[in-house]
């Protein structure tokens, strides 16, 4: 049976399952109660990761414009049902997400096209939109529950602000400012370590793969850069986004 | 007859389907100290904050010099009206910066000696212009807080219970410095509190919300003197047992 199975890493990855049952084994010895969990999120992944792997090469062969686009449809509509359901407290949060993530990804992958870094190829495309939609999801739960935080903590400060006649924006700006600074800073930390620290995911995956270690370097430094343009765009959006639904179109500030 | 500075005509407003104001009426002459006193949730603040928009009133119902504020410019409106929290809520800073704040969003700065002039007014020394306004006691925050709506130079101040977190010495000083700027400057001051000393040093006249209606009006003496039966004295009663 084994023989028949489409990868050739079969046996490997029987020996790397060996990590998973010493995990649930120490999970039962230390009364952790995650045994159950830990082979479940195993079995999941392996399902989930084969069946995209499938489906990949399903995309890849067919190649069609129309299937990428919707498949990034899928991939940010995902992405911004995550990220709103992170923004709990920000009116229309969904909606919020799904516009920034959106505006984001958008932007972040026309300008890579438009400056031919990539072309529109599935097999360039979809995993590049993974990385890049990924990210600003991330961005944007961080940026959505850091501005809503801080217009419910400093609403004393706005309404001054408001009272001696700035507009929304003017009362609300150092706030975002923290913000918008909060949901860049991860991404901005981890490239400045990245190679010190930590080899990322692309890389890695190059170089197992058998890539020369130069070749994948040149890769991850286009995916470090394209990663914090993405944070930007997208933290930018969430920002002004979320802020907008804190106030009223007469400069008044309201709390859900 | 003069037009009133301020004009509430049956302000009725709700919050979240429940009734927050119920046909408030009432006015206030230019130049004239008001206090709104009533027990809290009665709507004080909520009146207050519909004078200069912070909350929408509905067309109609609240006049400023004799015009319906809903169709006034509402940042205009806002310089043109003072407002002081029960919080001080300073920007972090100086008391400086804090007080140049309101022209400078006009594009205006103030000089040294303006700040200065407006730190005066609030019975304030010229020095505390460069204190991080962090190193402000309460009382000094909130002079400093009159002294940042001054900035705008307002016609009327609305102040929503500013010296409830202070202590006496401190309210006592404030209340002085409301009275002098009325004479000085001849500001038309609203003046939402719970504290009958303040009625009875500094109101010219009273009105007495319960539960978001007008439910008594008149002179401090009138409504608080030993043989009334007006409601306002059994709200005194009340606060004091």
């Amino acid at each position: 049976m084994l023989e028949n199975f489409p990868l050739d890493q079969a046996s490997r990855i029987l020996a790397a399952f060996a990590l998973v049952l010493i995990a649930a084994l120490v999970s039962r010895w230390q009364q952790v109660d995650l045994e159950k969990d830990i082979l479940t999120a195993a079995v999941r992944a392996f399902v989930q990761l084969v069946a995209i792997g499938y489906a990949l090469t399903f995309v890849f062969a067919i190649d069609s414009p129309l299937l990428i686009l919707l498949i990034l449809t899928v991939m940010i509509s995902i992405a911004g049902y995550t990220a709103g359901k992170r923004g709990k407290g920000v009116p229309h949060s969904s909606q919020v997400a799904l516009m920034s993530i959106g505006l984001g990804a958008s932007l972040t992958l026309g300008l890579l096209l438009a400056l031919g870094v990539f072309e529109f190829t599935a097999a360039q495309i979809i995993p590049i939109a993974g990385m890049v939609v990924g990210n600003s999801m991330n961005v944007c739960s961080l940026v959505m529950a850091r501005v809503r935080d801080e217009i419910n903590g400093r609403s004393a400060e706005i309404e001054a602000a408001l009272a001696l006649g700035a507009t929304g924006r003017q009362s609300a700006q150092p706030y975002l400012r923290t913000s918008l600074r909060a949901g860049m800073t991860p991404i901005v930390d981890s490239t400045k370590t990245v190679g010190l620290i930590q080899l990322p995911g692309a890389m890695t995956g190059m170089i197992l793969a058998g890539a020369a270690p130069l070749e994948a370097v040149q890769l991850q430094i286009i995916v470090v850069y394209m990663l914090t343009g993405a944070a930007a765009f997208t933290g930018l959006a969430a920002t002004w986004l979320t802020y907008r639904q804190f106030f009223t179109g007469n400069e008044q500030l309201v709390l859900p | 007859m003069t037009t009133p500075r301020f004009q509430v005509q049956h302000l009725s407003l709700e919050r979240n389907g429940r009734p927050v104001l119920q046909d408030v009426t009432l006015e206030v002459a230019a130049g004239e100290i008001v206090c709104l006193l009533g027990p809290s949730g009665s709507g004080k603040s909520s009146l207050l904050r519909c004078l200069n928009r912070l909350t929408e009133p509905p067309p109609q119902s609240v006049f400023h010099d004799g015009a319906d504020i809903t169709t006034l410019d509402v940042l205009a409106l806002r310089r043109r009206l003072g407002m002081v929290f029960q919080k001080p809520a300073l920007f972090p800073g100086s008391v400086a910066e804090n007080i140049a704040y309101g022209p400078g969003l006009d594009g205006r700065m103030l000089t040294a000696d303006e700040i200065a002039a407006l730190l005066a007014l609030a019975d304030m020394p010229a020095a505390y212009a460069a204190r991080p306004v962090t190193e402000l006691s309460g009382g000094e925050a909130q002079r400093v807080s009159i002294a940042r709506a001054l900035a705008n130079n307002p016609d009327s101040l609305l102040l929503d219970e500013p010296t409830s977190a202070l202590d006496p010495a401190a309210r006592r000083h404030v209340r002085e410095t409301v009275k002098k700027l009325r004479r000085e400057l001849g500001l038309t001051v609203i003046w939402v509190t719970h504290y009958m000393e303040e009625v009875l040093e500094v109101a010219d006249r009273v009105y007495l919300l319960l539960d978001g209606r007008v439910a008594d009006q008149g002179s401090p003496a009138d409504l608080l003197g030993p043989d009334s039966d007006h409601k306002t004295a059994e709200f005194a009663a009340g606060l004091l047992e």
